[in-house]
């Protein structure tokens, strides 16, 4: 790649010395250069992220059974249809549900281990790789450990292991909606997997809080534990918490790799955004026109979270530097 | 880390005796034995007999059938070698596409002056967004009319160009010393020289961090390997697995034999990069 580049700088003199002039114009001029640098990326960016993001919005006011070049306008009825009458709604109220139980207990289980990695004194690098090491189980390899051996519905899945030796009968954890089992199931799986990516980062800010503020309040008489965690280390966690609330929601929002692995598309609950739009657009029907009105809605929803979430790191941020 | 250490020692002597000590290191190893027993399960599935995984009584240890790793790889009804080799190259060439392409963008946009610079960065800023995830129903339109389904372009290609990564590089280089790139340029070197021989090598760390991240988010993924992957030659180890659940018949040595060696790859990048990996995740998470 850069062979010529290394051979000219190793011998500069010889092959540099008359054609320098013009030859350094066309090296240090920033136009030319900003266009090397970032073209190859923005052609990509133009072709893969903006023509489909357009194309999307063009098929959605379309007639677009089984094609992606349609012809029959048909204004707003997609928007009507994956509103009314798909399981769109639905899979609004799974994720609302499914962030409701994954964002206060993955902030809750990641700060307390932040915590307690952070005071540990040996061994600490051990335990933070512990927690960190479920980050790179993928989701669907997550997905087959949780069906098949913990919560697997039959006798010899852990879960029933264990609730059998203290005599509770055996619950099909994943293959019925009543009761709604399978939130424990999905819900612990995720916690597993993103727990120590978290971490990290509550740690990383742990580590930033200066001792000054401690030894002060150590002064004024609080007491170690809860009080300075109250009055000292949350407050001080502020910008990170904010940021690690919307990082889960966006991720929550996102959910489809363990849904589609334990609950599968075929059942009737539990089923995210993603899934739809993936059985609207990619299933039986081939309804891009359908698909492409539902990811146009979901993308402004999203949109709405990023801009909150824009505002809120910005106030965040005053506090910090406070 | 190193420099919060000590501070964190004169803390901890304060007030905190051999009992408090205890405690937390019981409530540390009892959450550690919690977060390992998915990995137990499934070294232990792994090398057992189907009979043993699925027996009354429940089997600590296993009975260590290694035969059970060539079984895998005989196996018809799943081609599993080629879902692994597949996996491989979409993760290499997608970590050297994303690292070339990205770090190019994100050095243009931080340091070279041009005077619409601040347009384009914008434009770019505009597609984070929009997370790739729900456009990946007009991104399959785009690439099944390309004719990439079932190809390794389609697989790869599509996720090079990260709004978020180029971002990333653009932040680290408007913090990289300005110095060294005009030691550079005083001589004679181009700003492509000063690119190649001066910020790269000075930047590995940071490199080595997106890379890691990179290619364990490019082993992982599923739905858009789902959505290209119409054909099993070109499934990745993720649609593989996925397949091995919703087949009609469960072998349960062989799905969980599939499932370690499919993790195993990652577990290495992890045990040998995860300085890197801790390091990039605490100074770039944060934006995400």
């Amino acid at each position: 790649m850069s062979t010529t580049t290394a051979r000219g700088v190793a011998q500069p003199a010889p092959a540099k010395a008359s054609p320098a002039r013009p030859r350094r114009g066309l090296r240090g001029n920033a136009t030319v250069n900003f266009w090397l640098f970032t073209g190859p990326f923005l052609i990509g960016l133009a072709i893969f992220v903006f023509v489909p993001i357009v194309w999307s919005i063009w098929l959605s006011f379309f007639d677009a059974r089984y094609t992606v070049t349609p012809s029959h306008f048909i204004g707003f009825d997609n928007y009507k249809q994956i509103l009314t009458n798909s399981e769109f709604p639905g899979s609004l109220v799974t994720f609302t549900v499914f962030a409701a139980f994954i964002v206060p207990t993955t902030w809750a289980l990641s700060l307390g281990l932040a915590l307690l990695v952070n005071r540990l004194r040996f061994m600490r690098a051990f335990f933070r790789s512990v927690f960190f090491l479920p980050t790179a189980v993928s989701y669907v390899a997550a997905a087959l450990i949780w069906k098949m051996s913990i919560f697997s519905g039959v006798r010899f899945g852990l879960a029933n292991t264990v609730i059998g030796w203290f005599g509770a009968d055996t619950i099909a954890w994943m293959s019925n909606p009543t009761p709604p089992w399978y939130w424990l199931v999905i819900v612990t799986l995720r916690l597993w997997i993103q727990s120590g990516f978290y971490m990290i980062l509550f740690l990383a800010a742990l580590q930033n809080i200066p001792t000054e503020l401690y030894e002060a309040a150590a002064i004024d008489g609080a007491k170690k534990g809860w009080q300075t965690f109250r009055y000292i280390t949350l407050p001080q966690l502020r910008a990170t918490s904010t940021a690690v609330i919307l990082l889960l929601l966006i991720a929550a929002y996102q959910a489809f790799d363990e849904f589609f692995n334990i609950i599968g598309q075929k059942a009737t609950w539990a089923q995210t955004p993603l899934m739809v739009l993936y059985k609207s657009a990619l299933g039986t029907s081939q309804d891009y026109g359908a698909g492409s009105a539902g990811a146009v809605i979901l993308s402004l929803l999203i949109c709405l979270v990023t801009l909150i979430q824009g505002k809120f790191m910005g106030f965040g941020r005053g506090d910090e530097s406070k | 880390m190193t420099t919060t250490a000590p501070q964190i020692g004169k803390q901890r002597k304060k007030g905190r005796g051999v009992f408090g000590n205890t405690g937390l290191y019981i409530a540390v190893g009892v959450a550690a034995l919690l977060f390992l027993i998915p990995f137990y399960l499934i070294v232990r599935n792994s090398l057992s007999t189907d009979l043993e995984i699925t027996g009354e009584n429940w089997k600590v240890l296993p009975s260590f059938q290694w035969g059970n790793i060539s079984e895998l790889f005989d196996d018809p009804t799943v081609d599993f070698g080629r879902s692994m080799i597949n996996s491989l190259v979409v993760a290499v060439l997608t970590t050297f596409g994303t690292l070339l392409v990205c770090s190019l963008a994100g050095y243009g946009l931080a340091r070279i002056p041009y005077k619409h610079a601040n347009k384009v960065f914008y434009a770019v800023l505009a597609t984070l967004m929009v997370p790739t995830a729900v456009t990946f129903v007009p991104s399959f339109v785009l690439v099944s009319s390309l004719g990439w389904v079932d190809t390794y372009r389609g697989l790869i290609i599509p996720g090079l160009f990260s709004g978020f990564t180029c971002f990333l590089f653009r932040q680290y280089f408007l913090g990289f010393p300005k110095e060294l790139e005009e030691a550079a340029r005083v001589d004679g070197l181009g700003y492509w020289g000063a690119y190649w021989r001066i910020v790269v090598p000075n930047s590995l760390n940071f490199f080595a961090a997106i890379a890691t991240i990179t290619f364990i988010s490019a082993w992982n993924s599923f739905l858009w390997p789902l959505v290209i992957g119409q054909d099993p030659s070109s499934w990745t180890v993720q649609i593989a697995l996925s397949s091995f659940m919703t087949n009609q018949t469960v072998n349960f040595h062989l799905i969980f034999m599939a499932t370690a060696i499919s993790i195993l790859p990652l577990i290495f990048v992890f045990l040998f990069l995860q300085r890197w990996l801790v390091q990039g995740i605490a100074q770039t998470g944060i934006k995400g």
